[in-house]
Parts: C-alpha cells; structure tokens; sequence
C-alpha cells in the first residue's frame, strides 16, 4: 500500500504535510516529569501516531495494535511514538493499563500546537486526525497517512513507507 | 470510502491454509482471528451461522493472528489449533478453543486434544517445542501486511471488510462479493 496518499476525513480542511517535508521538531511530556524531542530521535526512522484520544474505543486498539507489531517497526530501528491531546496523567494511565511499551506524547499545552505544525489538528473537534507520519533518519517526512476517523490504519502502510527508505537510513 | 482505504489480502489463500468449504465457492471468507480475543468469540458463532445460510457458496479460511501482549493464552492456542491441525483436526480443535475460551491453560489443550482423539504425546510435545510457532508467525506478518487492524479482521474475496462483523453486515458483504 505504499502508493497511498494522505487522506482526509469528512469535513477536515486541514491539509497533513506531505512527503518531503521537513517534520517540525517538537518537545512534548511523554510523562509528568520527562520530555522527548523529536530532534533527539535523528538518526534512526520515526513512526509519528497521532489519535484522537486515549481511552475510546477505536483508539485503544490502535495504540493496543501497534504494541503487538513494535518488534516489526523494531527491525527497522524505527521508534514509535503515539500523539494526542490528552494530559501526560492521563496518557500514563492509559498506557499503564493497555502496558504499551512505547511513548505516548501529551500534545497538552498550548493545546494541538504539534497537530497543528503537521496540518492534523481538528480544530471544530478540539482534538487531532487519525494521523501516520513515517520519517527518515534526517527528520524528513517520508510517508503520511490521514485515517477516516473511525477507522484504525494498521500498520501496513508504515511498514512498507519503512521498507522504502534508502537502506542506510534502515 | 472503503475504496480509499481498501486493503487487499497479500498472500492469497493457498494449500498452506485452513480451508473450510468447496473451492469452488463464489466467495471467500477469510477470518484473521485470535482464540482468547472475546471479539473473535463473539465472531465465532456468526461464522457458524453464515456457513450453514450459504452453504457451498461460502468457502471459510481461517488464519492466526493472535495478540500476545493483550491477550497472554493466545500463542499457545494459536499453537495447539496448528498442532491438531497436523494431525488432521484443526477445524475440532478450532471450535473447541472458540467454545471454551475461558480455558486456555496447557492442561486444557491438551484435554481437548484428548477429547478429538489426537495423539496425545505428539502433541503434547510438540506443543512444548513452539513446533508452530514460526507458521503462527507468518500468519501473523502476512496479516499486518494486508491491513489487518486488530481482531477479528475479516476479508471477503481478498478485500478487507471494514464494517461491522455481526451477522447482517457480513452476510451483505459476502453476498455483495457474489454478485
């Protein structure tokens, strides 16, 4: 599936950054008292997950998903990181409960700013698209992917946009 | 939008399969499933329905796909239905894990596999050495490959159906595909 192009649910005006972009950094809380910058995860790939929200239904078994498929993105040396507006609390209880064994990031305060800075930000909702981002080693956004809202993506297309990047960047 | 978001099978069904149903059949429900995922139980029975409705119009593949970070029984299972498989009765061990899904303990696959008449040392051995673990594996890659997004994930004649899995909406996909 790696000739999707970024798609948009019904009724979103904004427009995700295309592949080519340079992906805007961002500091974000991934717990009360630790931040992770996206300039500190150059030199492997990235997998950016924004969602909606923590607890509802679909988003759970997104996020659930993903941690069944890590040691995939793993042999890519890919780091995946999940986004959404929720608070870095209420982010620690959800990934406690699902036990997910990657970051999820509270993109809190100011509200949406990063969804924003990727053109994935839902601003009639207050929260951001189902959103994939696959970047390369130099924090070029490679792939990305708008996900009808109540539609989990998978993990197909991130795998083959990783399987595309030039094999140094692997 | 389904056809934005279509997702196709990437490896087709073939004689590495668990097939139920005539070749034959205009359509091909493929089941990605999980035996301790309550979903897929729920599933279980609207499978059953859709196959005595359709008949040898329908023909079911079912694959592995067990989530093993949520659900800590499933490998195993996964395993022992791979396990009975190979001795010729992986559509029993099939319906009795779906059956009793609140117990997936060692000693109760291996009860099972007493009860369908396996041979029970075989087994028994084999499932203590992952005998199927690497083919449960490549059900499970060859799942994420063609989109599957959590369990059950079902695909009608290769294309991923994303509505609902009761048994209304799958009987409007299979027979949408028939035509």
């Amino acid at each position: 599936m790696s000739t999707r192009k970024p798609e948009h649910g019904s009724g979103n005006r904004t427009t995700a950054l295309l592949p080519g972009a340079q992906a805007p950094d961002f500091s974000l809380h991934s717990t009360p008292d630790q931040l992770v910058s996206l300039s500190e995860l150059r030199g492997n790939p990235v997998i950016l997950a924004f969602y909606p929200a923590d607890w509802s239904p679909v988003c759970g078994d997104q996020m659930s998903f993903y941690n069944e498929i890590l040691p995939e993105f793993r042999r890519f040396k890919a780091t995946l990181v999940g986004i959404s507006v929720d608070g870095s609390w209420c982010h620690s209880a959800f990934a406690g409960e699902r036990k997910l064994h990657f970051p999820l990031l509270a993109d809190f305060e100011p509200k949406g700013a990063v969804a924003r800075s990727y053109g994935v930000y839902r601003e009639q909702d207050g929260f951001c698209e189902r959103a994939l981002f696959v970047l390369d080693a130099n924090g070029t956004i490679r792939w990305s992917y708008v996900s009808p809202m109540g539609v989990n993506p998978g993990a197909d297309g991130i795998l083959a946009a990783l399987e595309a990047l030039p094999q140094q960047e692997k | 939008m389904a056809s934005r978001t279509a997702n196709h099978l990437t490896q087709p069904v073939s004689q590495r399969d668990h097939i139920s149903g005539p070749a034959s059949a205009p359509v091909t429900l493929l089941e990605y499933g999980d035996y301790e995922c309550p979903y897929c139980g729920e599933a279980y029975p609207i499978v059953r329905s859709l196959q005595q409705r359709l008949g040898k119009r329908l023909r079911f593949v079912f694959r592995n796909f067990p989530l093993a970070n949520a659900h800590p029984h499933a490998q195993h299972a996964a395993e022992a239905a791979e396990a009975a498989g190979a001795q010729g009765k992986f559509w029993e061990m099939h319906d009795s894990l779906y059956e009793n899904q609140e117990a997936l303990e060692d000693q109760d696959l291996i009860r099972s596999a007493r009860e369908l008449g396996l041979d029970v040392a075989r087994f028994t051995r084999e499932l203590a050495e992952h005998h199927y673990a690497a083919r449960v594996r490549e059900d499970f890659l060859a799942g994420v490959r063609s989109g599957v997004n959590g369990t059950p994930s079902f695909f009608i004649n290769g294309l991923r159906h994303d509505g609902s899995y009761d048994f209304e909406s799958l009987l409007a996909g299979i027979e949408a595909a028939a035509e």
